[in-house]
């Protein structure tokens, strides 16, 4: 399978990644060897096999719900971009 | 003692405790010598004043007979590991703000058993790449140089190039780094140093940037093997802060340096035998099997039929996982933002310019691989792919095998600019022999053997059964004790 600029275009924006009309092609051609270079997978006899699930045989851990930590709000917006109070600030989403 | 920069992890640590030196002595020769290596680019954040408080503590810890297994050593920290109060970039523009306040667990643990932290190390942008070409703050430059070719700057392997040219410069007495791929092996065999990937789920990945979360693990990389013993002791250990760490006691690894490895059965696996494989890289895998034979390991060859298929697997499963945890960098709660006309665009404004190229064809490969109408195709293929080459692994070691020797690079290392410029597969493909540990999970190691025609260092990988550290510290450490003495290079960047 192989890419073409229209797919570049898609993949960058649910990848949420600007791409300027100039960087496409090259984008493809990267895109692609990349995928040709995956594409050996599809001779391979996968009839029957589980896909991986875990590298151990192990259960997820579940912790007790309970609150072990909380009133930080301070530091969990001490790198915020921008903030006001106690609040992230992001262009509006609601007209 | 002339240059304390110059002793093992082992030797400072007993130097300590018999009081030959104090951590303060230690950790300001280890200053002087970061600062002096600026030209190699090694650290891109450096924290002289938090080392030197913390080798006073030290050295009152140590005076009082309160000091930890680590007390007053010196170690760089790979910047992907999150560290209090200091900042944490990942190598990329969309951190370059960032400041934890929190510790990652292992670096934590690191400084519980008393380590003194010297800064954060350069790496390849979010650990993607194998020569350090992709981080944000610059190339880092191996202290090696190729022979008749002064000129050239040497790659030290990547992702974790600032760890390993920083161990191999003698900047710090180790150092720690992460493996997704074989980005703690690589660098190692690149800079004649010592790395070790642990089994998933030995060390903690809390507070580690995340890359790829079921490959991820993080390692030490040391100039010895005893060293890196000592190392993962303190880095390793259950943490209920990651359901992934395994909740089982921690051996005293360095004991397992200087054990016998007769009777061992290391398997030699013929499919790692590629087209293409120099003759020198051929020969000197030769010679580790001889090494460990004359060392009283029993030799088997081996097949893991479905090795070719590894680093395709990866390069689908790694790149998917890295787009769904690359997802967080939005410039909402830290790191970069770009001024857009709605959210979206700001969004893809911040991403488009935070990520470096590298980064962002990965996060868009993972992208496509993960859409709809391709993820059973590629992905959910990648995933029964990897559970045969886990089973190819399985095999072998349910037939008795110990452990798995092979080179741990397909060359040695390069010159900057010299790979991947045109084709990225061909710096991908630096990980051929790596890459299938991660894919199983297993532990692995890489030490080096001597170095080549062209003066650059070779390296051995041995891979072992889950949670067998000890055998591959015992066989790791024969090679050492058999391969040919090399020193590192003399400081021609000071």
């Amino acid at each position: 399978m192989s890419v073409d600029s229209a797919v570049v275009r898609r993949i960058a924006h649910l990848s949420r990644i600007a791409v300027e009309e100039n960087e496409v092609e090259r984008l493809r051609g990267e895109l692609n060897a990349i995928l040709a270079f995956v594409e050996t997978l599809a001779e391979v006899d996968v009839e029957g096999v589980d896909p991986i699930a875990s590298v151990l045989p192990m259960q997820m851990k579940k912790r007790a719900d309970v609150v072990t930590d909380g009133g930080i709000a301070d530091e969990v917006l001490a790198n915020a971009p921008v903030k006001e109070d106690h609040y992230f600030v992001v262009p509006k989403v609601i007209e | 003692m002339s240059d304390l920069t110059h002793l093992s992890l082992a030797d400072a640590r007993d130097a300590l405790k018999s009081k030959k030196i104090s951590a303060v002595e230690l950790t300001k020769a280890h200053l002087g010598a970061m600062e002096s290596a600026r030209a190699l680019n090694c650290f891109i954040t450096e924290t002289p004043e938090l080392a030197l408080a913390q080798a006073q503590a030290s050295d009152e810890k140590l005076a009082s007979g309160q000091a930890g297994p680590l007390e007053g050593l010196p170690l760089g920290i790979k910047d992907l590991y999150c560290s209090k109060g200091v900042r944490t970039t990942a190598a990329s523009r969309i951190l370059s703000n960032f400041t934890p306040p929190y510790e990652s667990t292992v670096s934590g643990n690191l400084i519980r058993d008393g380590a003194v932290t010297l800064g954060k190390l350069n790496l390849d942008e979010f650990a993607m790449g194998s020569s350090n070409e992709t981080s944000a703050f610059g190339p880092v430059i191996s202290p090696w140089k190729r022979h008749g070719d002064p000129d050239a700057k040497i790659v030290p392997g990547g992702s974790s190039g600032g760890s390993s040219a920083a161990v191999a410069a003698h900047l710090c007495l180790g150092a720690t780094a992460t493996d997704t791929g074989g980005s703690i092996r690589q660098p190692a065999a690149f800079t004649g140093t010592v790395g070790v990937k642990p089994t998933y789920g030995r060390c903690s990945r809390w507070g580690i940037v995340a890359f790829a979360s079921s490959l991820d693990q993080a390692g030490p990389i040391t100039r010895t093997v005893r060293d890196a013993a000592i190392m993962l002791r303190s880095m390793a250990g259950h943490d209920p802060k990651d359901t992934t760490s395994v909740d089982a006691p921690v051996p005293d690894y360095e004991k397992a340096i200087g054990a016998s490895v007769k009777g061992r059965r290391i398997g030699v696996p013929k499919e790692y035998r590629l087209d293409g494989i120099s003759d020198e890289i051929a020969a000197f895998w030769d010679q580790g099997v001889a090494w460990l034979k004359e060392a009283g390991a029993e030799i088997v060859e081996i097949s893991l039929p479905h090795t070719k298929y590894a680093l395709p697997t990866y390069y689908i499963i790694a790149p998917a996982e890295a787009s769904s945890n690359l997802a967080r960098y939005d410039g909402v709660r830290y790191g970069l933002r770009e001024q857009g006309r709605d959210i979206t665009d700001m969004y893809e404004k911040t991403r488009a310019k935070g990520f470096g190229a590298e980064v962002r064809r990965r996060i868009m490969i993972g992208t496509y691989v993960l859409s709809a109408g391709y993820y059973d195709a590629y992905y959910v293929r990648a995933q029964k792919v990897r559970s045969l080459i886990k089973r190819d692994f399985d095999t072998v070691f349910a037939a008795g095998v110990d452990a798995v020797l092979t080179p741990a690079t397909p060359s040695t290392a390069f010159a900057q600019g010299e790979q991947g410029s045109t084709d990225p597969v061909e710096m991908y493909l630096n990980d051929v022999f790596t890459v299938t540990v991660n894919m199983a999970g297993l532990p692995g190691i890489a030490v080096p053997g001597g170095l080549a025609a062209n003066g650059l260092p070779l390296g051995l990988q041995l891979i072992g059964r889950p949670f067998d550290e000890e055998t591959l510290f015992s066989l790791a450490h024969a090679i050492e004790a058999a391969a040919p003495k090399f020193d590192f290079p003399q400081p021609w960047w000071r």
